[in-house]
């Protein structure tokens, strides 16, 4: 008998698991890193087939006999575990590629090496689980092992920090998730998913899980206000982590929450569309803004990931409604967007850390105000950059549209619900939607405009050069699959089909039958969209203007200096910078929003101190949520200090009081 | 499909292309007449289009093939987009290859492109251009967005075909939803096309530019072919406003050479109205402060949203 797809994905998970004690192994020795990434790009890629094969076929499962000894381990590869599986092998393919070539400048390996393989046994631990127990300990494995990787560059400036926040985070999210199973095991406390499924609780305590998994897998996800640590921790990590973080590991988040609430949780109330909703539609317009705010590239792509995340809550917030209002189709087309962006998001966010590790190797910044000109100097980065680029902007024919073109079709399905909350609640939503995709495009024209045209701002940049031939392969991949997506989204539909069954009991019409791969959520005659054509068309009214006007036109080109309207500087100081990019958003949406206040120092004529602009802008989580938690904890521990600096003879009053009180406690109490 | 329907989807493609040239040319007359002058003639625009074919093109030093990429793939975008517009005939052969929310987001291709072609020889005029057009274009998209879902929830479909056969209907009529999606359309467009008061496609001043601003380091063919995506963009404005709410004598599908006819020739007429009335407004306003903007636009999204809603409460208003 062939083994089973959960059998084969455990083989792999212990395969990583090995490479991570052989990295300990190989702890210094020259090749190390060629052999660790090496053999997790083959595993990943097995684990991807597997994954994309177990995608169409039954459920497997299997019983482990590790863990808690009268349950055992369980583990079992459906179809939602297998697309996610799909995913997330393929970024961590698509990292080892990149780290075979980026890998090489790393300057301690062996902070590095042994966790990377470790991190990606427990993403993909986590997608099998099949009890409450293996899905916390594999839940908080990866934490651990992507906080060591957080921390492998501990000693720059604000990666100790990072590491700190990070940590606490997690542990807050799996406490969250472990009260959520708490509930969810029942009063007989079953930990197996099997018989939780079976038991649906009461609609008090099934808000109060939905409550408790919006914060556990929130706070990884990174939904807003929870979202403190990523746009710090992603960073910190180097940048094949960083995209496996960004792109790969707030999947799993996605995959937690729609796991507890869409398959353990039984049937949806209407009510719980709207806080995810809100919740969404507020991550991803405030995540992006945050995102124009910045001027490190890593953090302003860590900062477009919650926008991201955001985008695939509203998308899952709809398909709850949906659900629960007993509109499979709808719900359906709503969840194969939230999940159809998730792919995509990997994709590209995967390659935009990919193009910032690039970036970060040919010149050493992450700063934008320290780059330019790198088109001319990275031509090969410079074009998957620009795909990048324009897929998580949502440029039709590229995937970011396709997945948020039938978001929006959803969208425009709900006046269909009964109720007032969601009818109010899903238009907003779209707004919000559509803002979050228009403010993307700006970010991501800035983030392009600053570091790759214009000219250099610093040496470092005007003397940058190409990445390897590895780095550059991973990019081109991943460029490729972007472009795939966006042309033949109906592939990935149709692939999400068993999904849907499994979710909402109902999938969206079969779309490779449309006639030239066109894409029909709903009917011909209410919406279509075909990439292909799109593609097709683009390509053809491009080309064919080229050539008339290459024909017809003067081709005569002449080199001369930048006209400028006739006072050209040559000094790269006066052109835009990131930070003046910004301004007029800035002015728009974060005076409000961030109190963001622009301040001109202009010394009085004749006084040869230089003129002073100065730019501040708070951040609204950290003020009104963390930072009086922080002052509340900080001001108990000032008070209880207070203890530490007594004589002994108060210490010894001290006991002595307390033994007194706890022998007048037990007396009272017997 | 046909040989006929594929006549007729390319003859859709030649007559946007040969008509927006002329309707950026009658505005222009119209706004010069307005002003008692006599103004250039209607075919000036094509006559500039083949000078700056023939001039040489003037590249930065420092210029990148991107810069020399961008107006073929803004041209694309907009013609394409122009092109899957009902003009004088519904029910295209590849009308169903775009609904409207990707026809919009093909502008927005190419606005991003062109974005990016102002900041790649690193200038300051061209960044600031391009920073007031995304924070335009930022604003603009939601409003568009909620125009779409009004009319959406009107006419139960974002495929324009189909949205003009519905508008047509005898139980559609007039509703207030609707005329508040045209009011907002219509201040989403003047953004779009950088009208006044938003922008002045006619400034010399750089500091007030925002289009021009961006194209200001392009010259020759270059400029040519970015100047003719500018008219096609406004045609296709003009197109969609017409297509949606004056959709009368539109061909439908399988009509003969005849019902073509009619259809384009009542095209060019509503093109002409929509050139008057634009023509008249702009001369009507004066620009605003870039930081009025979104004031301008935000009533656009408001309305939107309130057609949106009106329509959520009832189905019939």
């Amino acid at each position: 008998m062939a083994p089973t797809p959960v059998i084969l994905e455990l083989w792999a998970v212990a395969g990583f698991l090995a490479l991570a004690l052989l990295a300990i192994a190989l702890h210094g020795r020259d090749g190390a890193t060629r052999i660790v990434y090496g053999g997790t790009l083959a595993l990943s890629l097995a684990a991807t087939a597997v994954a994309g094969l177990a995608l169409g076929a039954a459920a497997s499962a299997t019983v482990l006999p590790v863990g808690l000894p009268w349950i055992g381990a369980h583990f079992r590869v459906d179809a939602l575990s297998a697309f996610f599986l799909l995913v997330i092998d393929l970024g961590g393919a698509a990292a080892s590629l990149y780290a075979l070539g980026y890998g090489r400048h790393e300057h301690e390996p062996g902070r590095v090496l042994p966790f990377f393989p470790a991190f990606l046994a427990g993403m993909n631990l986590v997608l099998m689980a099949d009890d409450a127990f293996a899905f916390l300990v594999a839940w908080e494995f990866m934490s651990l092992s992507s906080w060591a990787l957080v921390m492998a560059h501990h000693a720059e400036a604000g990666n100790a920090r990072a590491g700190y926040i990070y940590i606490l985070m997690a542990s807050f999210g799996t406490f969250a998730l472990l009260l959520a199973f708490g509930l969810l095991a029942g009063p007989e406390g079953h930990y197996d998913f099997a018989t939780i499924r079976a038991t649906a609780p009461g609609p008090v305590l099934a808000g109060a899980v939905l409550g408790l998994a919006l914060l556990g897998t929130g706070s990884k996800a990174g939904l807003v206000p929870l979202h403190v640590w990523l746009p710090l921790a992603h960073p910190a990590a180097p940048s094949h982590v960083s995209a496996l973080m960004s792109g790969v590991m707030t999947k799993v988040a996605i995959y937690g929450f729609v796991r507890i609430v869409f398959d353990l949780l039984g049937p949806s109330i209407w009510w719980w569309g709207v806080p995810v909703l809100a919740i969404g539609g507020i991550t991803a317009t405030v995540g992006v803004l945050y995102a124009l705010m910045q001027d490190d590239l890593k953090r302003i792509l860590a900062y477009s990931t919650i926008e991201n995340i955001g985008i695939v809550f509203i998308a899952l917030g709809l398909a709850l409604a949906f659900r629960a209002n007993g509109l499979a189709g709808p719900a359906a087309l709503a969840l194969t967007a939230a999940l159809f962006h998730v792919f995509n998001h990997a994709q590209f966010k995967s390659l935009l850390f990919f193009g910032a590790g690039a970036v970060l190797t040919a010149t050493g910044e992450r700063q934008l105000e320290k780059l330019g000109g790198l088109i001319h100097r990275m031509p090969k980065t410079a074009v998957v950059f620009l795909v990048a680029c324009g897929a998580i902007s949502a440029l039709p024919p590229l995937n970011g549209f396709a997945s948020e073109w039938m978001a929006f079709q959803a969208i425009l399905l709900s006046p269909e619900l009964p109720q007032w909350g969601l009818k109010l609640a899903v238009p907003a939503a779209g707004t919000l939607l559509a803002l979050a995709a228009a403010l993307a495009a700006a970010c991501f024209v800035r983030v392009f405009g600053v570091a790759f045209l214009g000219r250099p701002r610093s040496k470092a940049a005007a003397e940058a050069r190409e990445v390897d031939g590895f780095s550059i392969s991973a990019m081109a991949i991943l460029a490729l699959v972007c472009l795939a997506a966006g042309i033949l989204p109906g592939l990935a539909i149709d692939g999400l089909g068993p999904v849907m069954e499994q979710l909402v009991g109902a999938r969206m019409p079969r779309q490779l039958d449309q006639s030239w791969l066109t894409i029909v959520p709903v009917m011909e005659s209410r919406s279509s969209y075909n990439g292909l054509l799109v593609f097709g068309f683009i390509v053809a009214s491009a080309s064919i203007a080229a050539f008339v006007i290459h024909r017809l036109a003067s081709g005569t080109i002449r080199r001369a200096p930048p006209w400028d309207c006739g006072f050209p500087n040559t000094d790269p100081a006066t052109q835009y910078t990131a930070a003046s990019f910004a301004q007029p958003i800035r002015r728009v949406f974060g005076a409000s929003l961030f109190r963001a206040r622009e301040t001109v120092d202009m010394p009085a004529p004749g006084d040869p101190r230089p003129a002073r602009h100065t730019l501040a802008w708070r951040d609204f989580a950290w003020e009104l949520i963390y930072a009086p938690i922080g002052r509340t904890i900080g001001g108990i521990a000032d008070r209880a200090n207070l203890l530490q600096f007594l004589t002994i003879r108060s210490y010894l009053s001290l006991v002595f009081v307390a033994l007194i009180s706890l022998l007048l406690l037990l007396a009272i109490w017997s | 499909m046909t040989l006929g329907d594929l006549i007729t989807q390319g003859t859709q493609m030649a007559l946007v292309l040969a008509l927006a040239p002329l309707l950026t040319g009658f505005v222009r007359k119209v706004k010069a007449r307005l002003l008692r002058r006599q103004g250039p003639s209607l075919i000036q625009p094509y006559r500039d289009l083949l000078r700056l074919m023939k001039k040489e093109v003037v590249l930065a030093e420092n210029a990148s093939w991107l810069f020399r990429v961008c107006p073929y793939l803004i041209f694309a975008a907009t013609w394409v987009a122009a092109a899957l517009v009902p003009t004088f005939a519904t029910g295209l052969t590849f009308s169903w290859t775009a609904d409207l929310i990707a026809i919009i987001a093909l502008l927005g291709s190419a606005r991003f492109f062109l974005a990016l072609a102002g900041m790649d020889v690193g200038t300051s005029f061209g960044g600031l251009g391009s920073s007031r057009e995304v924070m335009i274009a930022s604003l603009a998209e939601p409003a568009t967005i909620m125009i779409v879902f009004t009319l959406a929830l009107v006419v139960g479909s974002t495929q324009l075909s189909t949205m003009a056969n519905a508008m047509l209907s005898p139980t559609i009529g007039l509703r207030v939803s609707l005329g508040l999606a045209l009011i907002a359309l219509v201040l989403v467009a003047i953004a779009e096309n950088s009208r006044i008061p938003v922008d002045n496609p006619a400034t010399h001043l750089e500091l007030t530019m925002v289009h021009e601003a961006m194209v200001l380091e392009y010259s020759g063919r270059h400029l040519a072919v970015i100047e003719l995506a500018g008219q096609l963009k406004l045609l296709l404005y003009v197109s969609l406003i017409a297509c949606i709410f004056t959709p009368w004598g539109l061909a439908p599908t399988g009509a003969g050479l005849e019902e073509k006819l009619v259809g384009a020739g009542l095209y060019v007429g509503k093109l002409a109205v929509g050139g008057l009335l634009l023509g008249m407004f702009e001369t009507s306003v004066a620009k605003m402060r870039v930081f009025r903007v979104p004031e301008f636009l935000g009533v656009a999204l408001m309305l939107g949203l309130l057609g949106t809603l009106l329509l959520f409460v009832s189905r019939s208003i």
